[in-house]
């Protein structure tokens, strides 16, 4: 009797579109694509500033214009889902116990969007005032 | 199998996507979102007021980490995602996304020294 | 009056006969508390003979039975027939070899679990006479969770990594490491380090979850990888602030 083992190898590009779980996962992934590109647009705009404000009002009429604007919508919302993808998982990550009891992963989460909203909260009276 | 430098560059992605999902929507929401919603005045964005917010050293420490952090988190996350994808030129693909990070992270030094 | 069957699509493969796999089909009775894995015992007792699967304990606990039914990994005995369409597609475990029909090829987990030295190293052999390793009911509750692998292989079936990275060591293996270093009767975190820790270890696994996802059992390797990630950077920054730290 012969052995012949067979390998069903799945593609290497395409596999997470077969599984909306995989599907959910890669568009976790993506939004550090849209998060980086953020930044990066951060830095330049910190950069420009420090030039002086010729250059600065020149960096924010085109981060301004629509095409920014577009970006910016799109990268708000991958944003949120990174910020919601990252606390889903910070219990599996560090599970807390207090005592001898697990403290339940959906305290942490909402402990965590909490502590979102003070922040999200500070930062915008800091820097809007 | 010998050990890995990986736990640096896993804790800075970690930091930096703990950062990230903290501060970065609401950075949107004010640098990009909140003149056009008209939920802020369109001062807020002005050279004399940021420059301002800049002058302190804590917000130049600030600003550094965060953007330090939260670009090393996507250059790794976006190493791997390439990866997931097929790419198998890893020291290509580690070239281009550290590189754009270190290049960044300089850029940052560099204009908080000028401000 | 005509009986309620189900069509079952099974992925067939004898080495000796075909260049492929290729699916056959056979019509089943329909009974209510019945699961996939009764179907298929039905087909090889009633209508194909030849059909090969593994199965043992049908609840649950052997971990025997893993395949792929209408795209997702579980255990035939687990998933009952009222759960599922009319038409119900089984397929061996994905990223395993084929042996034969839904039969595969296990060596490469079994080679991945050994390597993560799966079993207790204390720090000094005690003999028997000597008594018991004593543990709270407290430190049994921090590992006792991962206790539960069944060896199933669902997660690696599930886990994209392992379909794109043949040398990373897999959820199960990490998660039975993680269970044996969380254990107060173990000393043997450092020597499994070389495996759990290295580039095909922990750092290959870019948490995408599924593994926990299938998990019959609930074991949850996606944390024991991550718990296991943090600790590797703490140890790796302490080894770094305090080389003369004995770990």
């Amino acid at each position: 009797m012969s052995r012949r083992p067979y390998i069903r190898e799945p593609s290497k590009t395409g596999w997470w579109l077969a599984q909306p779980r995989y599907i959910r996962y890669m568009m976790r992934e993506i939004s550090a694509v849209f998060i980086g590109i953020y930044i990066v647009v951060l830095i330049v705009g910190l950069w420009q500033l420090s030039r002086g404000e010729a250059a600065y009002i020149k960096f924010l009429a085109t981060a301004e214009g629509p095409a920014g604007l577009t970006f910016a919508v799109f990268a708000m919302l991958f944003a949120i889902y990174h910020t919601y993808t990252w606390f889903q998982v910070t219990p599996k990550a560090m599970p807390l116990t207090l005592g001898s009891k697990r403290i339940p992963g959906a305290f942490i989460i909402a402990a965590h969007w909490f502590g979102f909203v003070l922040v999200s909260t500070a930062l915008w009276l800091l820097v809007g005032s | 199998m010998s050990g890995s430098n990986k736990p640096i560059i896993w804790g800075l992605f970690a930091a930096g996507g703990t950062v990230a999902a903290f501060l970065v929507p609401v950075l949107i929401l004010i640098t990009c979102l909140a003149v056009p919603l008209g939920l802020l005045s369109i001062d807020v964005l002005s050279y004399e007021h940021l420059l301002d917010l800049m002058q302190h050293p804590l917000s130049k420490l600030v600003t550094f980490a965060v953007l330090f952090l939260v670009i090393w988190h996507a250059a790794h996350r976006i190493r791997i995602t390439a990866h997931d994808l097929g790419i198998r030129n890893d020291t290509l693909v580690i070239v281009i996304c550290y590189g754009i990070a270190a290049a960044g992270t300089l850029l940052v030094l560099a204009a908080l020294f000028n401000i | 009056m005509s009986e309620r069957v189900i069509e079952l699509d099974i992925l067939r493969y004898d080495p000796e006969q075909d260049e492929a796999p290729h699916f056959q089909t056979y019509t089943v009775p329909y009974r209510d508390d019945w699961v996939v894995l009764d179907a298929i015992n039905y087909v090889k007792d009633e209508l194909d003979c030849t059909l090969s699967y593994r199965w043992s304990c049908h609840m649950a606990v052997c971990g025997s039975c893993g395949m792929i039914v209408n795209g997702e990994p579980v255990l035939a005995c687990h998933a009952f027939l009222r759960d599922y369409p009319q038409k119900i597609r089984i397929e061996p475990l994905q990223n395993f070899p084929v042996e034969r029909d839904l039969v595969v090829v296990m060596d490469d987990f079994m080679d991945k679990l050994s390597s993560v030295k799966p079993y207790l190293v204390a720090r000094e052999e005690k003999d028997v006479d000597d008594g018991e390793y004593l543990q709270t009911p407290a430190e049994l509750a921090q590992f006792k969770q991962y206790t539960a692998c069944i060896n199933c292989l669902l997660c690696y079936s599930a886990c994209p990594q392992y379909a794109l990275t043949e040398s990373f060591v897999g959820p199960a293996a990490l998660a039975l490491a993680h269970r044996y270093n969380l254990d107060s009767r173990d000393v043997g975190r450092s020597v499994r380090e070389d495996v759990v820790a290295s580039n095909s270890g922990i750092w290959e696994c870019s948490f995408v979850g599924a593994c926990s996802e299938v998990c019959p059992k609930t074991v949850d390797p996606a944390a024991a990888i991550q718990q296991t990630k943090i600790a590797s950077t703490g140890d790796y920054f302490l080894k770094f602030l305090m080389p003369w730290k004995r770990q």
